[in-house]
């Protein structure tokens, strides 16, 4: 296959191109005993608890500073198994491409979501490849689906944070949005920032080892820390208090913020988690963070008071405290 | 980070809130004109470090806010036009005018895209010669010299293919307008800073000497609100309306002139219509005779249909200062950024979305 060529609706017409496509630029990338038998579903031995994940990805650009499409849809699926506590096992990679895509392009893609999955111990071990006509898709579309196994005695959920309990973030927060923001047709601006995107399984491993009895995690995606952090109140029916000053935040960041007159707490992260920690064991697991390279800037941001229920607070640089709410519509930038 | 950490030093605010409090005797009450203060003051809950005895009140100073609603849907007709792109901050975007909003108009099929500044704009006007860009000019004294340097490039480059929508409006008339009407009495004024960059802090000598306002041109950052606040209240304690600036690393008392020349070049002031205000003479700008051809407003013709007023909303009534986001019965009912009933819940700093987004009414 030329890798100068580019998508054709050929290449999603089940017939010969179809199969040269899967065989010679997804699987040989990809390529796993259980993928390589291109059945018509993958079997897997398993045993325990299963969590099971899915999401689609569709951000523009393609590639953007610090990394792409690929690496996004293998670490938001990871992270959304890790975030229960589980072990990422098995990944399921579809595809919807636009017709006049780049191979190369596709190419690019494919091997990143290799390296990703390497790094995060998952396999690829099914997929499906669609082709629209251009126009019909912004480039590619992908969507992953994940299983994975949740250890014994581990029950962390959105709805167990405790009055009491510490509030752990793994670093700064805006990196990815605005490093994918900085790329945006119409928008671009020039920025040393690289996106965050991370698999951050590992890391969680090792903090569930520290302390199995972790409450809460999540991975400030979209909406950033402030809509994550409004979903755990309202679901454990608690309040958290936040210290703006123990937020970390970049000066590229910030200074973007300013700029585009956003708030970081409500912009994207794509390799950070929160995690809801008893306060007894909030600085071992800090520690544990800290000594891993996805949470070097890890700190304790706040706490889980009683109430009010379902409300984030923030104590602000002058003192004062304020409300914290979900971020509402779309971050769009602003005038002046 | 330079210029923006050094301005949110805890230490500093908390010995800054202690003088205010010290110098506070009379009760006080202060509007900041520009949205971008509200949501400093909202952001870093600064009304709440406050003595009680200081009342600030927030003005009309978001332009998306005060935008009419004859102009918006002038702005949504420009969009649904064939062969047209209309191009636009992003603060306009969701905006509901009399019937639909531009993302409305989007989401059927119209070509609206966002950009981050007017040259975005001539680009996207280069690379799509067979279509006509429109950019939707909205902002005050600060947005203005951009756009206007965006013509000026299009003429000099011979971009036939490039409009503007001017919906420029300048501050004074406005402060004017609303000193005038008597509704609010204001003992001191915020003055919008990035304006001032522009117009210098003499544009607001009037107001401290024909209205004996006090005046202090204020950055964005909390330690510059409270340090205009500690100047203000000084000025109201000791007798005196002046105008200082607070404001030194970005304003001047002269302002940019040369921005401004580029502004005389290209614009021409003209009347305009400001929600909650009604129409103000000589308070918005349109291109002059020369630039003719750029402006949307002579080149398209449009029929935008009846204009309709959302019922009930109280963003005019917000605008002038005369009742808070939360006096509105709408408010945070009816009424919310994902449910907008007036523009001032949709601009990021307008006062209802600020309210909204920081908890302006709610228990911490």
């Amino acid at each position: 296959m030329k890798s100068d060529g580019m998508v054709l609706m050929a290449h999603g017409s089940g017939g010969k191109m179809a199969r040269d496509l899967v065989e010679k630029v997804l699987v040989k990338a990809l390529s796993n005993p259980m993928l390589e038998l291109l059945d018509d579903s993958a079997t897997v031995q398993f045993s325990g608890r299963l969590a099971f994940t899915t999401d689609s990805y569709v951000v523009r650009p393609i590639f953007f500073p610090g990394g792409d499409i690929g690496r996004l849809a293998v670490c938001g699926t990871v992270n959304d198994l890790a975030m229960v506590g589980a072990k990422p096992l098995y990944i399921s990679l579809a595809f919807i491409l636009e017709e006049g895509l780049p191979l190369a392009e596709l190419e690019q893609v494919v091997r990143s979501i290799r390296q990703a999955a390497d790094e995060a111990g998952v396999h690829i071990v099914t997929g499906d490849t669609k082709v629209v006509n251009r126009g019909a898709a912004d480039r590619l579309f992908v969507n992953t689906a994940g299983v994975g196994m949740v250890p014994e005695g581990v029950h962390v959920s959105g709805s167990n944070a405790r009055p009491g309990d510490a509030v752990i973030l793994s670093g700064t927060i805006g990196d990815h949005g605005i490093a994918v923001l900085s790329r945006r047709e119409g928008l671009s601006f020039d920025t040393e920032l690289v996106s965050d995107v991370a698999p951050l399984a590992g890391m969680v491993a090792q903090m569930l080892e520290a302390c199995p009895a972790i409450r809460a995690m999540r991975d400030p995606t979209r909406g950033g820390l402030a809509s994550t952090l409004n979903e755990i109140a309202e679901r454990s029916r608690v309040c958290i208090r936040l210290q703006e000053r123990a937020i970390p935040v970049r000066d590229a960041v910030r200074g973007a913020c300013e700029m585009l007159g956003f708030d970081p707490l409500y912009v994207a992260n794509e390799g950070k988690l929160v995690a809801i920690v008893p306060a007894a064991d909030s600085d071992r697991v800090v520690a544990v963070m800290r000594a891993h390279p996805y949470g070097r800037d890890a700190a304790i941001v706040g706490e889980v008071a009683e109430g009010p229920a379902g409300r984030v607070l923030l104590s602000t640089a002058v003192g004062a405290t304020r409300v914290v709410d979900m971020l509402t519509g779309d971050l769009l930038p602003r005038i002046c | 980070m330079k210029y923006v950490t050094e301005f949110r030093d805890s230490d500093l605010a908390r010995r800054l809130i202690e003088r205010i409090h010290e110098a506070a005797r009379k009760p006080v009450r202060l509007m900041e004109f520009c949205g971008g203060h509200t949501v400093t003051i909202f952001r870093y809950g600064i009304r709440k470090v406050l003595p009680p005895g200081i009342e600030m009140v927030s003005g009309p100073g978001c332009p998306v806010c005060v935008t009419a609603n004859a102009d918006l849907d002038r702005a949504i007709a420009l969009a649904r036009l064939p062969k047209v792109i209309l191009t636009t901050f992003g603060d306009m975007f969701k905006v509901p005018g009399s019937c639909g909003s531009l993302q409305e108009a989007h989401a059927q099929g119209a070509d609206v895209r966002m950009v981050y500044s007017p040259l975005d704009a001539l680009r996207i006007a280069r690379e799509n010669p067979d279509r006509m860009v429109i950019f939707l000019g909205i902002g005050f004294e600060t947005t203005a010299p951009t756009v206007a340097a965006s013509i000026l490039e299009a003429e000099k480059s011979g971009l036939e293919n490039y409009f503007v929508q001017s919906m420029h409006k300048v501050c004074p008339p406005a402060l004017k307008a609303l000193a005038d009407s008597g509704e609010v009495r204001l003992n001191g004024l915020i003055c919008p800073g990035h304006v001032s960059a522009i117009t210098g802090s003499q544009a607001w000598v009037p107001f401290a000497r024909d209205y004996g306002l006090s005046c202090v041109v204020s950055g964005f950052e909390p330690l510059d609100v409270l340090q205009t606040v500690l100047m203000l209240v000084r000025q109201v304690e000791e007798g005196r309306s002046e105008v200082e600036i607070a404001y030194r690393r970005g304003v001047t008392f002269e302002g940019n002139a040369h921005a401004r020349r580029i502004l005389d070049e290209v614009f021409e002031p003209c009347d305009a219509d400001w929600r909650g205000f009604g129409v103000i003479p000589g308070s918005g700008l349109k291109p002059g005779k020369r630039f003719e051809r750029f402006d949307a407003a002579e080149v398209f013709d449009v029929d935008a249909g009846p204009v309709v007023e959302p019922v009930g909303c109280q963003c005019g009534a917000v605008l002038r200062g005369v009742v808070s986001p939360a006096e509105c019965p709408l408010f945070r009912t009816v009424c919310t950024p994902e449910t907008p009933v007036g523009p001032c819940m949709v601009s990021s700093e307008g006062s209802c979305s600020t309210w909204y987004q920081y908890g302006g009414g709610l228990e911490v």
